[in-house]
C-alpha cells in the first residue's frame, strides 16, 4: 500500500456477475469508480447497464464476485445500508411519489438521511432543518417554485430534477444516474446537463446514458458494456475512435 | 433585492409546508357532533355507542389500508381478540373495564406484530388471502374453544364494574357512550400524530413508490410492521369496547363480514383521509338502521345501492366527493 495505490476508489466491483437462468445480465465486471469521478457507462439495449445498477445498489444480489464502497467490502449489505454508506441512484423512468409535492419528496428522503424518519410525535413540517435544507435543493435545481405541487403533475422535465433532487437529499458520495435525460425531448436535455455539471465536484459520478451528446459533454471517462461484460474503457476521444465501439454500439446506427 | 424576494418565498413555502400538518378548526366538527348527539338523541345512546366503538375500528384500518397500502381483509382478527380478551376477563371475575382495555389492545397488538412477522414479507393478493387466512384460524380456535369462549352460542356471563369504581354502566348507555367517546377520541390522537409524523409521511412514502423508498434507505418492511402492530392494537381496543359495553362477545367478532363492513365503511367515507372512518360510519350504521326498520328483509340491498353510488359517483368516498366541491 504505498503512493496513489493507498487510495481506495470511491466505488469498486470484481469479477461481479449475475445470471438469470441462462442469461448473463453481468459477467466479471471489474469497474472502478474514481473519487470525484465523470464516468458513462453506455451500451446498446439489453448491454446489462440498468442490471448493472441494480447490483451495485442491492435492489439485485450477486450472483458472485464482489463490491466495494469507499475500500469497504458491501457485497452482502442490504439496500438500505448501501445508502447509508453514501451510494445513492436515480431511476430511468420517474420513480417519485406521485401524489406527493416536490418539497415532501425530497424531504423523505433528508429525513431518512438524518435518521427523523422512525419519529411518531412530532409533526413532520416541524422539522425545520430538514424541511429548509430540502428546498434549498429544489432552490439549486431551479423547480423552488413549483415546491408544493404534487409530482405527479408536473411537467415530465421538472419531475427528471424532482428525481435528482431526491437522490441528492441522501447527500451522496456515489451518485448512479440511470438515464437521467430519458424522455425528455432533445431540445430541453440541456436544463440537465447543466444540473449535472453543477453537482458537487467531491461526488463521484456514474452517468448511465443513450443521449450521445450528453456522455460526451459530461464524461471524462466511458465504460462501454455490451452482453453484461466490458468492452472497452477510455477516455472520450479514444472511444468514439475505438472501431469496436462503432461497430457494435454506433456502428448501429450508422449501418442504418 | 432579489436574494430578498427569494428568501421571502422560502419562508412561505416552509410555512405553508408546515401548515398542513397543524390542527384545522374543522377538525373539531366529529366531536362537536358526537356531544350534540349524547344531548339531542338521547334514545339512541346504544346505537351512537356502537358507531363510536366502530369508528375507532375502522380508523385502524384506514392506518394500514390507506395510509401504509396494506391490503387486508382480515382485520377483524384484531377486533375479535381485542373483544374476546375483554371478555374473557370480565366473564371470569375481572370486570374493571380500563384494565381490561388495555389487556385486550395489548394482546391484540401482539397478535398483529407475531402474524405480520410472516405475512407482510407478501404483498398484493398473496398478502390478502394471508390476512383472510389469520383471521379465519383465529375464528375457527374460537369456535372450537367453547370451554374458553362459549364457541358458537358466545361469551355469556360477563360481569363488567364500574368506570374508575365509581360510574356504573346504565340502562340508557350514557357511561357507554361517553366510555366509548374518550377511547375513540385518545386513538384518534394517536392516529393522527401518527399520520402527520415522519413516521407516518414515511409510510405514504411507501404507499406510493415502494422502490424509492428503499432507494432511499428507508427500513420499509420494518416500518410496516410498526403500524401494523399499532393498528392491531387500536383495533383490539375497539373490540374491547364493544365487549363490555354490550356484555357480549359473539364469533361475528371475527367474522369476515365484520373485515368486510369496515372496508366498505372505509371506502364509503374516504380512504387514506383519517377522517373517512369519521363519516364512513355513521352513514353505514345509521343507514343500516334505518333501511332495517323500513325493510326488515332486504334492507341489505339498499346498503348494497348506497355502496354502488359512491364507487360510480364518488370515487375516494363522501370525503373525496367534498374536497372535490371545495375545489
Amino acid at each position: 500500500m504505498t503512493g496513489a495505490t493507498a487510495v481506495a476508489p470511491a466505488l469498486e466491483t470484481c469479477a461481479l456477475s449475475k445470471s438469470f437462468g441462462a442469461l448473463a445480465v453481468a459477467s466479471e465486471i471489474d469497474f472502478r469508480l474514481e473519487r470525484g469521478a465523470r464516468h458513462a457507462l453506455i451500451g446498446p439495449n439489453g448491454a446489462g447497464k440498468t442490471s448493472f445498477v441494480n447490483l451495485v445498489t442491492g435492489a439485485l444480489r450477486a450472483g458472485s464476485g464482489s463490491i466495494h464502497l469507499d475500500g469497504a467490502d458491501i457485497t452482502t449489505l442490504a439496500q438500505a445500508a448501501r445508502v447509508k454508506r453514501g451510494l445513492a441512484r436515480t431511476f430511468q423512468i420517474n420513480a417519485l411519489f406521485r401524489r406527493l409535492c416536490a418539497l415532501e419528496n425530497v424531504t423523505l428522503a433528508v429525513a431518512e438521511r438524518e435518521g427523523v424518519a422512525h419519529g411518531l410525535l412530532r409533526p413532520a413540517g416541524r422539522h425545520r432543518a430538514i424541511v429548509e435544507e430540502a428546498y434549498a435543493l429544489l432552490e439549486t435545481l431551479g423547480i423552488a417554485n413549483q415546491a408544493l405541487l404534487p409530482v405527479g403533475g408536473l411537467a415530465y422535465g421538472r419531475q427528471r430534477l424532482v428525481e435528482i433532487a431526491v437522490a441528492l437529499g441522501l447527500r451522496p458520495k456515489v451518485l448512479l444516474l440511470d438515464e437521467p435525460a430519458a424522455g425528455i425531448p432533445s431540445g430541453e436535455s440541456g436544463v440537465i446537463v447543466d444540473v449535472i455539471e453543477r453537482l458537487p465536484a467531491e461526488i463521484a459520478l456514474l452517468i448511465i446514458e443513450h443521449d450521445m451528446d450528453l456522455v460526451f459533454r459530461l464524461a471524462r471517462t466511458i465504460t462501454v458494456l455490451v452482453q453484461g461484460r466490458v468492452l472497452v474503457e477510455g477516455p472520450p476521444g479514444a472511444i468514439a475512435a475505438d472501431p469496436r465501439v462503432r461497430e457494435v454500439y454506433l456502428g448501429q446506427r450508422a449501418g442504418r | 433585492m432579489i436574494a430578498s424576494e427569494d428568501s421571502a418565498a422560502r419562508t412561505a413555502a416552509i410555512d405553508a409546508f408546515a401548515r398542513r400538518h397543524r390542527f384545522r378548526p374543522l377538525e373539531t366538527l366529529p366531536w362537536l357532533a358526537a356531544v350534540a348527539w349524547y344531548f339531542l338523541l338521547p334514545g339512541y345512546l346504544p346505537l351512537g355507542s356502537q358507531i363510536l366503538a366502530t369508528i375507532l375500528f375502522v380508523l385502524s384500518a384506514d392506518l394500514v389500508l390507506g395510509y401504509a397500502g396494506i391490503v387486508t381483509l382480515g382485520h377483524a382478527a384484531f377486533f375479535g381478540t381485542g373483544a374476546y380478551v375483554a371478555g374473557i376477563l370480565a366473564a371470569n371475575g375481572w370486570g374493571e373495564p380500563l384494565s381490561g382495555l388495555v389487556a385486550a389492545m395489548l394482546v391484540s397488538a401482539l397478535v398483529g406484530l407475531l402474524s405480520g412477522l410472516i405475512i407482510l414479507r407478501t404483498t398484493g393478493l398473496a398478502l390478502l388471502m394471508q390476512t383472510l387466512v389469520v383471521a379465519a384460524t383465529l375464528y375457527e380456535a374460537a369456535n372450537k374453544a367453547g370451554w374458553l369462549t362459549g364457541g358458537d352460542d358466545g361469551l355469556q356471563g360477563m360481569q363488567v364494574w364500574p368506570i374508575f369504581g365509581l360510574f356504573r354502566f346504565d340502562l340508557f348507555g350514557r357511561v357507554a357512550y361517553v366510555y366509548c367517546l374518550a377511547v375513540l377520541f385518545l386513538g384518534w390522537l394517536a392516529a393522527r400524530a401518527i399520520v402527520h409524523s415522519p413516521f407516518g409521511r414515511s409510510l405514504i412514502g411507501a404507499r406510493e413508490n415502494t422502490a424509492r423508498m428503499h432507494a432511499i434507505g428507508a427500513p420499509v418492511a420494518r416500518r410496516k410492521l410498526v403500524i401494523y402492530t399499532i393498528s392491531a392494537g387500536l383495533a383490539g381496543a375497539s373490540g374491547a369496547l364493544i365487549a363490555q359495553t354490550t356484555s357480549f362477545v359473539g364469533l361475528t367478532s371475527l367474522s369476515l363480514e365484520r373485515s368486510g363492513n369496515a372496508l366498505i365503511m372505509l371506502i364509503i367515507g374516504g380512504v387514506g383521509r383519517l377522517y373517512g372512518a369519521f363519516i364512513g360510519v355513521p352513514v353505514f350504521m345509521i343507514a343500516q338502521d334505518r333501511f332495517s326498520e323500513i325493510e326488515p328483509v332486504y334492507w341489505y340491498f339498499w346498503l348494497g345501492l348506497l355502496m354502488v353510488g359512491v364507487v360510480v359517483f364518488a370515487r375516494g368516498g363522501l370525503l373525496g366527493l367534498i374536497e372535490r366541491f371545495r375545489r
